[in-house]
């Protein structure tokens, strides 16, 4: 009885233990050890070096892919929090029908990234979107045909992604501007302290947390960006728009090159734990203060 | 009652199955769209005439990506389908891979070494034996002309590239778009191909497109094909960028546009839109000599037991039995792969691109296309579409662009 009573947790814990560690980190250590092969249409295991990461890293293809992350990674989640921060703030004025605003703006969080990437396809066509509708007011002159520039097309995909998570942030946002003790914020308008000072000095700062928070979701949410590219530019005009995230399943998929999917995955790999384990650190290590 | 009558019927097929050892076949293929389905649908019907169980297994995606994921799971798991859709060095990259079945023995007795041409009886031997069915040969090269634009300005389907140019400029000038083209890597790779061929002739294109030789690649012949590909960049539409090729089809369908280089299945477009050849539209071969083919085929992989190798042996007979080979190719826009099949039923594009076919046949000017996986392994086929698409799609050079062809080639091998 006794002997169960310490082992019921370790028990129950087990299976699911087990599951992640073999389909999760089983499988990246598998990815790891075919990544050093060379492996084409099927897994070989013979180890081969690093054959395949050179090749990656003297591929035209995958710098336009890696250059593309970090352009596409700094904008959105920058962006996406000014932007979900500045509406938090607005609709924290005590206004009417807040529940209704509210909902408008997190609902593009409800749409599939597929649908968001459709629709943005058409509004940004230069034949269909913006731009014949301007010009069709008189404006001939207006250009506003980034989706089919090679060199700024990556930038329509930010403007889709922003679109799609702006209000998720805001949400957040919202959230934590709420949980600030409002006695502080009193104390300080007595003080006759100007609001945006207010928000600058006192409420922000408390919420450094969820900007954290914020931050990793969009992170991840940019390294892992597959569906909207595939949706909206379809790594288009040429490779101008591709991920690596689009880079590897080219690969793994249309090219039967297991062995350089396999590298791709890695490097992807190693950059979200160049974000995420800094992340855990601080979150995990033993506080001071208890 | 009918669940019993399900159960009663289920336990019949279990006990009956073994003891008839009747011929069995588990086929993987990606022909789901309209035509194409109907396509496939004649195969399995003929299959079943002649006493076999046909297990279809279509994957639905384009290009085959998800069937061929659904493949490299199967033979993981070591339970392949009899008959997969395959084409090209894939044939041999798969035999490498597993080994595939030897149906030698059919092909001698059904005499398939002399009614195919050679080249393309190439592709479906496995070190010198027989492991793959042809069930078709679409020709790449073609130019589809709007018949009533085109003689409206006064032209005619041109014969050399310079032509070409003249033409599209001519029609720029009217206000007409020349080159109905579609954004998407594989048909900036088709169009690339058929200039290759178009200008370097198919000495050429074999030396840089099929034996990747350094020196075809950086070639100044190389470099004119890149100068080319951009003088036609020019001939597109703005909005080009990620259309698809049928809607680029129907651009010159309905008079939005001249031309359109795309392989025959553009054809099936036409006629599905209820088009004539030649009152509507208009055929020939892209300037310059040559024959580009696509051969659609089936590869046998290993499968045990007697049931599953007999239905092997049946699909093959059937796939090149001249019935299959008409009925097929004639919903398919394609032209059979049977050299010695009457084409009285086909248009005349199929009747010209059949002649054709015999004739670069023999004079070696017969060659596989790069663009659709006919030529080359996927890794290099991909890299030089790589190049190719970020040369059409971006301000490159020439020179840059071919240097980096060289490159990309030397590090996917």
């Amino acid at each position: 009885m006794e002997w169960l009573e310490r082992n019921v947790p370790k028990l129950v814990l087990a299976p699911s233990f087990v599951a992640i560690l073999v389909f999760v980190y089983g499988f990246i250590g598998w990815t790891a050890w075919v990544s050093l092969t060379k492996s084409k249409l099927m897994p070989r295991y013979e180890i081969d070096g690093i054959s395949q990461y050179t090749r990656l890293f003297a591929s035209p293809r995958w710098d336009v892919a890696m250059n593309n992350l970090f352009i596409f990674g700094a904008l959105f989640i920058l962006l996406s929090m000014v932007i979900g921060l500045v509406l938090a703030i607005f609709l924290d004025q005590k206004i009417r029908s807040e529940g209704v605003l509210r909902t408008i703006y997190l609902y593009p969080m409800a749409l599939s990234l597929i649908v968001t990437g459709t629709a943005w396809k058409w509004i940004l066509n230069p034949g269909l979107g913006i731009q014949e509708m301007v010009r069709g007011w008189g404006f001939t002159g207006f250009t506003f045909d980034w989706l089919i520039r090679p060199e700024m097309a990556i930038y329509t995909v930010v403007i889709a992604a922003i679109w799609q998570a702006s209000g998720f942030v805001m949400a957040l946002f919202l959230a934590g501007l709420r949980s600030v003790d409002t006695e502080i914020i009193r104390a300080a308008q007595v003080d006759g302290i100007p609001t945006h000072r207010i928000y600058s000095a006192i409420i922000i700062p408390t919420m450094a947390p969820i900007f954290l928070s914020a931050f990793i979701v969009l992170a991840h949410l940019a390294i892992k960006a597959f569906d909207l590219v595939i949706a909206l530019t379809n790594g288009g005009p040429g490779y101008a728009t591709d991920l690596p995230a689009t880079y590897m399943y080219a690969m793994a998929f249309s090219r039967g090159d297991l062995g350089q999917a396999a590298a791709s995955a890695m490097i992807m790999m190693m950059v979200i734990f160049a974000i995420v384990v800094p992340y855990l650190y601080s979150e995990l290590r033993p506080r001071r203060d208890h | 009652m009918y669940m019993k009558s399900v159960l009663a019927a289920s336990t019949a097929v279990m006990f009956a199955a073994p003891a008839l050892a009747e011929p069995t076949a588990e086929v993987l293929h990606w022909w789901t769209s309209g035509s194409e389905a109907k396509s496939i649908a004649v195969l399995q019907e003929e299959f079943k005439e002649n006493g076999g169980t046909w297990t279809d297994m279509p994957v639905a995606g384009g290009g085959g990506d998800a069937a061929m994921t659904a493949l490299r799971a199967r033979v993981l798991a070591g339970n392949a389908p009899s008959a997969v859709q395959l084409k090209g060095p894939a044939i041999q990259e798969w035999y490498e891979e597993t080994g595939l079945a030897d149906i030698s023995a059919v092909a001698e007795e059904n005499g398939w070494a002399d009614v195919l041409p050679a080249q393309i009886a190439d592709h479906m031997k496995c070190e010198g034996q027989w492991c793959a069915a042809p069930v078709n040969v679409h020709r790449v090269n073609w130019i589809w002309g709007n018949k009533q634009i085109l003689d409206e300005n006064g032209i005619e389907m041109p014969s050399t590239w310079e032509e070409f140019n003249a033409a599209a400029d001519k029609l720029q000038e009217a206000g007409i778009t020349p080159l109905a083209h579609g954004g998407q890597a594989w048909q900036d790779a088709t169009v690339f191909e058929t200039v290759v061929l178009g200008l370097g002739g198919p000495e050429f294109y074999k030396a840089a497109l099929v034996d990747l030789d350094q020196e075809a690649l950086k070639s100044d012949t190389m470099k004119e094909v890149f100068d080319e590909m951009r003088v036609l960049r020019g001939y597109v539409d703005d909005n080009f960028s990620g259309r698809d090729w049928n809607l680029a089809t129907a651009m010159v369908m309905n008079g939005e546009a001249a031309f359109q280089i795309m392989g025959d299945w553009a054809k099936g477009e036409f006629l599905a839109a209820g088009k004539q050849p030649g009152t509507d539209f208009v055929c020939a071969p892209t300037p310059g000599e040559g024959f580009l083919y696509n051969v659609d085929s089936f590869a046998f992989f290993n499968v045990d037991g007697d049931d599953k190798q007999q239905g092997q042996a049946l699909l093959a007979e059937l796939i090149m039995g001249p019935n299959f080979q008409k009925v097929f190719n004639m919903n398919k826009g394609s032209i059979p792969a049977r050299t010695d099949v009457p084409l009285d039923d086909f248009d005349d594009c199929a009747k010209a691109s059949n002649e054709d076919m015999q004739a670069d046949s023999e004079d070696g000017s017969l060659l596989p296309s790069f663009a659709h996986g006919m030529a080359l392994r996927g890794a290099q086929a991909g890299a030089i579409t790589d190049v190719v698409t970020a040369h059409f799609n971006s301000e490159m050079s020439s020179e840059d662009a071919v240097q980096q062809l060289a490159d990309a080639v030397a590090a996917s091998m």
